[in-house]
């Protein structure tokens, strides 16, 4: 007869010394491993309670300006500068590994509208309420020089926005209209004027380097391409926008910061309907910021919280707020997709996780692989009702939260008093507008 | 080839050398390396679908498309990896004519090594009763306890006595719990729970006249069948009883669990098998499996097959996915005790008699693969789980025979490790109770998590109705508003809630006579075409009157 019953030998499954790591012999047969969908459905509810529980997004407070911040810049090539310009002129560049100031530059006694920094990195620009626009050196001044720009130019009227160019040293300017501005030269080398009599701001597109964006006080964004001699075109909205930003990995989307507690994305191309509404702030959405993947943006806004949405969702999946931060003015979203940074009208800017519960620093392999996993779970079972519902849940400030809720039940008695006159009206007569059209009054070309 | 190799070392070295010069070979094996089919169908979960959302539902599509590639990886690695198992599966070939049956143990005992010989021994204990055999999920510790009281766990493979006690009442069954620190214990009136040193940690009175016990390992439940009729669940690691149910079907001493689905079936004195569930006061599903009573049941590990054995000497194998017989086998004796082991190996007891059965449901089977005779009767058999033992708990004692190609030769170091150290355990204990699945997700199919919900939108408001207490899509009833200054007299209350119901009529009629009209005209375009299609008959039917 042939036999061979099953004996292992214990030296291949015990370890040798108290020094090795145990050996774990891995077998994937799913009969060895039943009920495969309910400990996944286990493990999924516990990796979003303990996402809960670990989400805790507020990192640091930079204090030391003595008035509102009200604008930020980062920096081109370096991921731990940010520089901020606060409404009594005074313009501060931080450290933000060190959370220090490192170099303190005085603009005028007026507020300072708007700072940016050049591609090169080693000057930047700032532009204030004085009709001045100042050019200066990024290191600190040595030891007895006094701080002094690098080069100013006068201009005939107010600025109220600046931006520069990707790669060459072309800036632009708004203020009454819209200026393109060599570096050596002292005046606009292109104006651009539509009838608008003010603009709030401009911003470059990061990607089609030649293109603009403006916002005018007709309650409209306005392109431009450099090249050209004229605006491309406008699209004109219900309620103003104060701020525009353009996403840093397509082209031609830009998101605009309403004052009806919207953001919308637009397609540059098809400017009659937004590609997304982004509904969720209860009051004027002041700034936006896209994240460098181009996946997501942050919001600042009048009601003092700041939310982060997808770029294709039309709610936030995050928002942060805190007792002491106010009316936030501006919003940044750092280069390496992994910080946020505020600064609001109470002097403080503040540093937030892009992800609240995400664990910094380096991770060893296995809490990498754990972090994969639980991020993975989480997709796989974000729509059970039970985990949606953890997963959803954040805290709200009394007030933001009863705001919200009349809004709703506003918008609720809307929708109703709409259904109801078409329902008794005759067939026809009052037709179907969807959402993202009732927002965008026209287009101009 | 060496050819051209030669000639480029007597090339001058001031020519360039390109690559051109190197011999080229084409891969007699090109691309990955082929799996074969039958591995490859062992990982698979799901079949792909077939009617995927079409039109405008393109992220959906995508994302269903894309998560079908990722499981096909998958599938395909896991296949790979089965390659570096360790270890085979063990098997045991008669001679020419030679029946394996005839085989003894003693003659296998001495054919093979050592260590395995050791794994055939008897333990003489005809003192305290026939033995109840229960090994631990690892297969490393064994449980005795014998019907007059005497509990004794132990390490068998090193034979080490881990506690030995003697509760002083008739035992009905023991049991482990998760691991090999804890066991159960149904005496005389009530569930006891000791320690693996023999402390008695609980005395359960809730569970009174306990016959049979099962532990369902993945949602820490112990399930008792009582001689009153009750099934009781007990979660062991918080400490509460689940769910009670009067099964209303007399005495209960059969027991088993389907370990694919953690459903506890049952089977009666009238030949019936019950399947039950925590979340269920009544059976899921009741079948009729014997002429007599019912004297065991056993599950495979899959879930697919269940073999019943009754008192009309039957042994009976169902499909247990679709409730279908599938085989019957006639036994001259019947058989008292059956135990399926992790490779669909079959034991049946009968009196002192055990017989081992190979692939009970692929080939029809006339002859048993091994058997033994005990010196009892024999009262409970257990197959080891990563063994190639069979575990007989008898009228004098214990009993441990050799059955090879009985146990799953590869074990997963993560779930059940016989050679896990302590911190192992502790971690791995952890880590199950935090996975633990709650008893409201055990069902007939457990990936039912896993499927789409298309509960239809009348289920879904009827639901609504229920929890809310009234129908918040029905019509308010019209109810007109007072008005003052003697407006309001009964006689225009009245005309008003004509007016109102004249309207909802006169919408009732619209609509109604709406539906009768569509409904003709596509009575009429049904015939239209049918017609068309008798007109193109031929074309001489056009001078048919």
């Amino acid at each position: 007869m042939k036999v061979k019953v099953l004996s292992r030998n214990p030296d291949d499954y015990v370890r040798e010394t108290q020094y090795d790591i145990q050996r774990v012999p891995r077998n994937y047969d799913p009969s060895l491993h039943p009920f495969e969908v309910p400990r996944e459905y286990a493990r999924a509810l516990n990796a979003t309670k303990l996402e809960r529980v670990f989400a805790k997004p507020f990192l640091a407070s930079l204090d030391g300006h003595r008035d509102g911040v009200h604008c930020l810049a980062k920096h081109r090539t370096s991921l731990s500068t940010l520089l901020s310009g606060s409404c009594d002129g005074q313009v501060k560049v931080w450290n933000l590994t060190e959370r220090d100031v490192c170099a303190l530059s005085k603009h005028t006694k007026d507020l300072c509208v708007e700072i940016v920094v050049r591609f090169c990195g080693t000057s930047f620009f700032t532009v204030g309420d004085d009709k001045t626009i100042k050019q200066w050196k990024m290191e600190a001044p040595a030891y007895g020089e006094e701080e002094e720009p690098l080069n100013t130019i006068l201009g005939k009227t107010v600025f109220t926005g600046l931006d520069h160019h990707q790669k060459e040293g072309v800036f632009a300017t708004c203020g009454q209209q819209v200026d393109i501005w060599d570096e050596q030269r002292s005046s606009p080398i292109r104006s651009f004027t539509w009838g608008v009599d003010s603009f709030s701001s401009v911003r470059f597109n990061p990607v089609e380097t030649e293109l603009l964006a403006s916002c005018g006080s007709d309650r409209s964004v306005v392109l431009y391409d450099m090249r050209e001699s004229t605006p491309l075109r406008k699209v004109i909205m219900k309620m103003r926008t104060n701020t525009v930003c353009w996403n840093p990995m397509e082209a031609y989307y830009f998101t605009s910061a309403n004052e009806d507690y919207n953001l919308y994305t637009y397609d540059m191309r098809h400017l009659d309907k937004p590609v997304m509404v982004h509904m969720d702030h209860v009051s004027a959405v002041l700034d936006v910021d896209y994240s460098p993947t181009g996946r997501e943006f942050v919001s600042a806004s009048f009601d003092k919280t700041i939310r982060i949405f997808p770029k294709n969702a039309g709610h936030s999946r995050e928002v942060y707020h805190t007792k002491r931060m106010q009316h936030v003015i501006c919003v940044k979203w750092s280069s390496d997709n992994k910080y946020v940074l505020s600064g609001s009208d109470e002097m403080n800017i503040r540093l937030w996780k892009a992800n609240a519960a995400e664990k910094l620093g380096v991770l060893s392999p296995r809490e990498r692989q754990a972090t994969n996993y639980n991020q993975k779970l989480k997709e796989k079972f974000q729509y059970h009702p039970q985990i949606r519902r953890i997963a959803r849940h954040r805290h709200l400030p009394k007030n933001i939260y009863h705001q919200a809720k009349e809004l709703r039940v506003m918008k609720a008695a809307r929708h109703r008093k709409e259904s109801n006159v078409r329902k008794h009206s005759k067939p026809g007569t009052v037709p179907l507008v969807a959402e993202k059209e009732k927002h965008v009054v026209t287009v101009v070309k | 080839d060496f050819d051209s190799l030669n000639e480029r070392h007597t090339l001058p070295s001031s020519e360039k050398r390109t690559f051109d010069h190197w011999p080229t070979q084409e891969d007699p094996f090109p691309g990955p390396a082929p799996i074969p089919v039958n591995r490859l169908q062992k990982f698979k979960r799901k079949e792909k679908m077939l009617n995927k959302p079409r039109g405008r539902k393109v992220r959906l599509r995508d994302m269903i498309t894309r998560s079908e590639e990722a499981s096909k990886m998958a599938q395909k690695q896991a296949a790979r990896f089965d390659l570096l198992l360790p270890e085979d599966a063990g098997f045991l070939e008669g001679d020419e004519g030679e029946d394996t049956c005839t085989i003894s143990q003693q003659d296998i005992a001495d054919a093979v090594d050592i260590t395995s010989g050791t794994k055939y021994f008897n333990l003489k204990l005809s003192q305290f009763g026939p033995y109840h055999v229960d090994y631990s999920k690892t297969g490393r510790h064994l449980l005795l306890g014998g019907r007059r009281g005497h509990v004794a766990c132990i390490d068998w493979p090193s034979k080490e006595l881990m506690c030995e006690i003697n509760v002083m009442e008739s035992v009905n069954d023991v049991k482990w719990l998760h691991s090999e620190d804890m066991f159960a214990v149904a005496q005389k009136k009530w569930l006891y729970i000791y320690d693996s040193n023999g402390i008695e940690l609980h005395c359960i009175r809730k569970f009174n006249d306990v016959l049979r016990m099962t532990f369902l390992p993945y949602h820490f439940l112990l399930a008792t069948a009582s001689a009153t009729s009750f099934l009781q669940y007990l979660d062991v690691s918080v400490g509460k009883e689940v769910a009670a149910f009067s099964t209303k079907t007399g005495r209960l001493d059969v027991m088993c669990q389907n370990p694919h689905n953690a459903i506890v079936h049952l089977g009666h004195h009238n030949g019936t098998v019950t399947l039950w569930s925590p979340n269920q006061k009544e059976a899921l599903v009741k079948m009729l499996c014997h002429q007599g009573g019912v004297r065991s049941v056993a599950v495979d590990k899959t879930g697919t097959y269940m073999v019943t054995s009754g008192m009309d000497k039957k042994l009976k194998v169902y499909d247990i996915r679709a409730f279908k017989p599938f085989k019957s086998y006639f036994l001259p004796a019947g058989a008292s005790c059956l135990s399926l082991s992790q490779r669909g190996l079959l034991s049946a007891a009968t009196g002192d008699v055990v017989q081992v059965y190979r692939d009970v449901w692929s080939t029809p089977v006339n002859k048993p693969y091994m058997a033994h005779r005990t010196r009892g009767a024999v009262w409970g058999l257990h197959f080891c789980p990563f063994e190639d033992v069979l575990g007989i708990g008898h009228g004098d004692g214990f009993t441990s025979i050799l059955v090879p190609g009985a146990g799953e030769p590869n074990f997963d170091g993560l779930d059940a490790n016989p050679y896990r150290s302590t911190k192992q355990r502790q971690e791995w204990e952890v880590k199950a109770l935090l996975e633990k699945i709650q008893p409201e997700l055990i069902s007939l199919n457990p990936t039912d998590l896993g499927e789409v919900d298309q509960v239809s939108f009348k289920q879904r408001h009827q639901e609504r109705v229920e929890a809310l207490g009234f129908d918040p899509l029905e019509k308010e009833k019209f109810v007109p508003k007072y008005k003052k200054k003697g407006r309001s007299s009964a006689g225009g209350i009245e005309r008003r809630k004509k007016q109102v119901a004249h309207e909802d009529q006169r919408d009732e009629i619209r609509k109604t006579v709406e539906d009768k009209m569509k409904m003709e005209k596509e009575q009429k375009e049904r015939e239209k075409k049918k017609a068309a299609l008798f007109v193109n008959k031929s074309a001489l039917d056009r001078f048919k009157k």
